[in-house]
């Protein structure tokens, strides 16, 4: 009983670090073979308007609301010390240095990773794949390396669109609907707001994240299983991973990049 | 001519981990030939074409297409010999994010620099091959089986391969498809000067229309023949197999302990 337990931890982990080193060599595979990608950039467009283009209705509500929330929040806190000029300052600095990449993320993990899983599994269980690598064209280069580029381009448009809609919101919200002073809103943001410190770490920060999420459900698609329950486990473990892995990222991120400021 | 085989397996044996699915295979399909590998499900019929595909390696022995070893090409050549082989897969595989014209312009387009208009009347010629070119801008999901697989064939006669293989080109379809199916197999061989590699298990059906026949049992072949040679065969596997008789060589259950003991009958 106790031998068979340690039997099954020892394959377990064994399995584990041999998808690990599985999904290194995938990566760099990818990569290596991401000329077609952008010699004939209309691949990777046309999987810029699947993971993108229809990613911006959830990303832009999301932002809007999630900043309407920041607006009403904000307030309620700095007002407390008589600041509610520096409605603006927590609105923008909370969006572009944590919550436009994080939750842009989170969302396009689940709206768009999924459905990246869910496409290259069914197309390996279908054949459409192994049909491909027969006539001559590799499915990495044809198939994997566009949608790779097409996440990575997007994910740090997303968020930065996620971040514009959310300062958007809590304009509507403070200002507008509370009716905090407009010019100090803007200009205490505009003086605030640091465009290498806080808006370039942004955007570093959503830049990996679309390396980790799209790397992740590529891999789990490719790595899938060819049946319905093995495509279904790979689509629930791309969502979990990279969610995890972007939350995981974003604090080892965020501890290298505002270290000391004040 | 350059060589009178084509194809040329030698002791070839592969396995998928500890299971030995091929031990050691020796086949050869002549040009122009319509070849037939049969045996029961599971036999490892399909891996021999992965074999020929190269996107397998043998264990042991050679795989020779065109007088080359497949087994020891390098990615580019063997991508280069792929250009020359077409492969129908059991499904047809078809691209479903494509229209059927896309999908037999598909290999066209990566492989060639023609212009649109030579390729538009090159796809039509070969749907119209196999009668389907009125339905060029369906999409794959808006057709039948056997429409689909008529569709992957004329996909895989695209480039004009010298060699075509046919996984289970039978499997699931009605009887006037499977006769269509059988019929295009043959004419294409004949007309573009292939050589079609056809694994089934579709007795009666194959034997209509191919040149010679490999029955593989358990990873080795135990039959060959023509067509009427096989018809007439007494082995016992063969016999089973043509007439589709439910027990003999291969046994009707799969191997279990004693049935009185697994009902826990007497002592």
């Amino acid at each position: 009983m106790l031998k068979r337990s340690i039997e099954n931890l020892g394959n377990r982990t064994i399995q584990g670090v041999w998808r690990i080193g599985f999904a290194a060599r995938f990566f760099l595979t990818m990569l290596l073979h991401s000329g077609t990608a952008f010699r004939r950039f209309g691949l990777t467009v046309r999987e810029m308007y699947f993971t993108g283009v229809l990613s911006l209705i959830i990303i832009l509500v999301s932002g809007l609301f999630v900043g309407m929330v920041l607006g009403l929040q904000g307030y309620e806190t700095l007002q407390t010390y008589g600041s509610e000029e520096a409605l603006g300052v927590l609105v923008a600095l909370s969006l572009v240095r944590e919550l436009g990449p994080v939750v842009a993320a989170l969302l396009f993990a689940s709206r768009a990773g999924s459905a990246i899983t869910a496409e290259i599994g069914l197309m390996k269980a279908t054949e459409q794949l192994s049909a491909m690598e027969m006539m001559a064209v590799d499915p990495i280069a044809r198939v994997v390396a566009p949608r790779f580029w097409a996440g990575v381009i997007s994910m740090p448009l997303l968020a930065a669109l996620f971040s514009a809609m959310g300062i958007f919101g809590g304009y509507l919200v403070g200002v507008q609907l509370i009716g905090v002073d407009e010019g100090s809103f803007w200009s205490q943001m505009q003086s605030a707001v640091d465009f290498e410190q806080d808006i370039l770490n942004g955007v570093i920060k959503s830049v990996v994240f679309g390396v980790a999420i799209t790397t992740i459900a590529l891999f789990e698609g490719y790595d899938a299983p060819p049946t319905a329950e093995g495509v279904s486990g790979a689509t629930t473990r791309t969502v979990v991973t990279s969610s995890l892995a972007v939350l995981a990222l974003d604090f080892v991120l965020t501890a290298f990049m505002f270290r000391g400021i004040n | 001519m350059q060589h009178d085989n084509l194809v040329e397996i030698e002791d070839v044996a592969f396995g998928y981990g500890a299971r030995q699915v091929l031990k050691g295979i020796n086949l050869t399909a002549k040009r122009g030939q319509v070849i037939a590998i049969m045996g029961s499900s599971g036999c490892g019929k399909t891996t021999l074409l992965r074999l020929i595909g190269g996107q397998v390696k043998p264990g042991q022995g050679t795989v020779r297409v065109a007088g080359e070893s497949v087994g020891e090409l390098d990615p580019a050549s063997l991508y280069r010999l792929r250009r020359k082989m077409g492969m129908l897969f059991q499904f047809g595989a078809l691209f479903t994010d494509m229209s059927v014209f896309d999908n037999v312009a598909f290999q066209l387009r990566e492989h060639t620099d023609l212009p649109e208009d030579a390729i538009r009347d090159l796809v039509l010629m070969k749907l119209h091959a196999v009668g389907l070119r009125g339905a060029a801008q369906l999409m794959p999901a808006e057709l039948s089986g056997g429409m689909a697989r008529r569709v992957a064939l004329a996909r895989a006669i695209a480039l004009e391969p010298m060699l075509v293989m046919y996984d289970e080109p039978f499997a699931g379809l009605d009887p006037i498809s499977l006769g269509v199916t059988g019929n295009l197999i043959r004419r294409l061989t004949d007309t573009l000067g292939l050589t079609s590699l056809v694994v089934t298990h579709d007795v009666q059906e194959s034997l209509k229309i191919v040149d010679y026949v490999y029955f593989v049992s358990e990873g080795v072949i135990v039959a060959e023949g023509s067509a009427d040679d096989i018809r007439a065969s007494d082995l016992p596997f063969v016999h089973q197999f043509v007439h589709g008789e439910a027990d003999g060589p291969v046994p009707f259950h799969y191997p279990a302990p004693s049935y009185a003991v697994d009902l826990r009958l007497g002592g």
